[in-house]
């Protein structure tokens, strides 16, 4: 069955992959390992899942100000996620991504949707107008 | 879509300046987007935390930013970097790694930063005016500033606060609106006795239980005595600031947008009164410390940096009896150039402590690498010690720290909870 979502975009770029979804609330600075983008969080349920190449959802996010480093280590050094569904707006995340697409290091496309309906292994393709169309077997 | 003066465009089109204006105008430009910020605002002065080493592309960024000789338009501070400049080896990271945290550093000064290091900066001559609008970065500087001072700023962290420094400008939205800087929240700890509302070591447990219990809820604590002193409302904040996203509290009677509570409330009920309990301020205290030690390994103070006012209590303290285990002492140049003047530095040093000047030992690795008890009288070193250096945490009062550092035993006087 296909469904399809209208998420609201945050930065702009088309994306497919496989959804990792975040059960309980993360902070990039101290929560993800710039080196191995793994979850490292102690007792997170993620935690030692690889978050490169995937499409992130998060419906938590713990705003720690030095995110946006983290982030552009991960773009930087070709660890980046696909593209990221957050549950509600936040700054620090697209801070990141903004100052990663004006060094040329590439584009992670970020949206946000209230209450993300997804599992992880779910597989989505994420539109430029903010469209999100998943298969759910 | 954000309404851009005719200077915001020129520099944004790139018109005037160098690109690293323009590249830091679009920065603040897109953040202001997606924050939904109609405006951009001046700002007199900025704080900047992003010169701290997470990655070689911080460094890139910054020096990109840098390129053409891009200068900082207002006055701004910095935060504590990765490496004490005067005892790069403190740092245990690879020469490769500590070169890149240096050209951090460098790039910061080089761009007209006041060389500050500090994430105190407001005891280092960095104080701005009430309601002053600034963009600073560092969580505990920021709730300072805001609540303390009264000037204006949000949370800005890595990239955005050095834009907004090269810029002079930032998203208006906000704390930095009027509308925005009311308690909604009110704790109440006029129940708790006079001589707990006396004691330092209750301030930081009293702001590790703001930041739970308020996250990003702007709040007025009603009930403090009117003497509290600055260091005390410095471990405050920092204890709000760690343990939620607190921008702002106002301290009834104390700071300048709370002569009283109902001032801080805009005349507005509250939408909830929080009464603090002692056996609150108890779990709160409990919450700070690893249970079941018997020795510590180190002592760790000074985070926030610790002040001439603080080293010298520590040196009274101790009384001439020299440390069993190693006191580290994160502080600031300025409170070092303070300390020479009178020998005070070296008689910390005879004692048996460490100064670690210019950085922090929660951010950057300086602690010894064999790990274990790590005793604070900080509640922001108590709740980043296990995840940033694997030490277990134990929290205690200043008195508690030097007493349990001269015998290698955890010392704890339970009176002063009392």
């Amino acid at each position: 069955m296909e469904l399809k979502t209208k998420s609201t975009v945050i930065i702009g770029g088309n994306a497919t992959g496989e959804i990792l979804y975040f059960d309980a609330p993360i902070s990039f600075w101290g929560g993800v390992s710039a080196e191995t983008s793994r979850v490292v969080q102690a007792g997170h349920p993620q935690n030692g899942k690889v978050t490169a190449n995937k499409i992130l959802v998060i419906p938590n996010l713990i705003g720690s100000s030095s995110s946006s480093a983290i982030i552009l280590e991960l773009i930087y050094s070709g660890l980046a996620p696909k593209a990221m569904i957050l549950g509600s707006h936040d700054a620090i995340i697209p801070i990141g991504t903004i100052a990663a697409k004006q060094m040329g290091w590439g584009n992670v496309p970020i949206s946000t949707l209230k209450n993300p309906d997804f599992k992880t292994g779910d597989w989505v393709t994420i539109h430029s107008n903010g469209e999100i169309r998943h298969n759910r077997s | 879509m954000v309404k851009l003066s005719d200077h915001e465009k020129n520099v944004l089109s790139g018109f005037s300046g160098t690109t690293g204006d323009q590249m830091a105008m679009e920065l603040v430009v897109k953040s202001a987007e997606v924050l939904g910020a109609d405006s951009l605002i001046p700002v007199e002065s900025s704080h900047v935390d992003g010169c701290l080493y997470h990655g070689d592309s911080g460094v890139l960024y910054c020096e990109k930013l840098a390129e053409n000789g891009t200068q900082v338009k207002i006055p701004t501070t910095t935060n504590v970097g990765a490496l004490n400049l005067s005892k790069l080896s403190q740092t245990k990271l690879s020469k490769e790694k500590r070169d890149m945290a240096y050209r951090l550093m460098k790039v910061h000064q080089e761009m007209g930063c006041v060389p500050t290091w500090t994430c105190a900066p407001y005891q280092a001559g960095a104080r701005p005016s009430f309601g002053q609008q600034v963009a600073w970065g560092e969580s505990n500087a920021v709730a300072f500033t805001n609540s303390i001072l009264g000037a204006r700023t949000n949370r800005y962290g890595d990239f955005l606060d050095v834009a907004c420094a090269i810029s002079a400008r930032a998203p208006y939205y906000g704390l930095h609106r009027s509308e925005n800087r009311t308690a909604k929240l009110m704790l109440d700890v006029s129940n708790l006795s006079n001589k707990l509302l006396q004691e330092d070591a209750f301030f930081p447990v009293l702001g590790s239980m703001v930041g739970k219990l308020t996250g990003e809820t702007v709040s007025v604590v009603h009930g403090l005595p009117n003497n509290a002193t600055e260091d005390q409302m410095k471990a405050l904040c920092a204890g709000a600031a760690s343990t939620g996203s607190v921008g702002l509290v106002h301290l009834s009677g104390l700071t300048p947008e709370a002569p009283d509570t109902l001032t801080a409330l805009s005349g507005q009920k509250p939408q909830e009164i929080i009464s603090i309990t002692k056996e609150m301020v108890i779990d709160a205290r409990n919450s700070l410390s690893t249970p079941k030690a018997h020795e510590i390994d180190c002592v760790a103070l000074g985070s926030p940096h610790f002040s001439n006012n603080e080293c010298r209590a520590l040196l009274a303290l101790a009384d001439k009896k020299r440390f069993k285990v190693p006191v580290f002492i994160c502080t600031g140049r300025h409170t070092m150039a303070d300390l020479e003047h009178d020998g005070a530095d070296e008689d910390l040093k005879n004692l048996g402590v460490t100064f670690v000047v210019d950085t922090c030992v929660v951010v950057t690795p300086i602690l010894p690498e064999q790990t274990g008890i790590m005793m604070t009288n900080s509640a922001k070193f108590a709740h980043y010690a296990e995840g940033n250096t694997g030490y277990a945490p134990v929290f205690g009062s200043l008195i508690d720290c030097v007493k349990s550092a001269q015998s290698g035993q955890l010392i704890w006087d339970n009176s002063v909870w009392s």
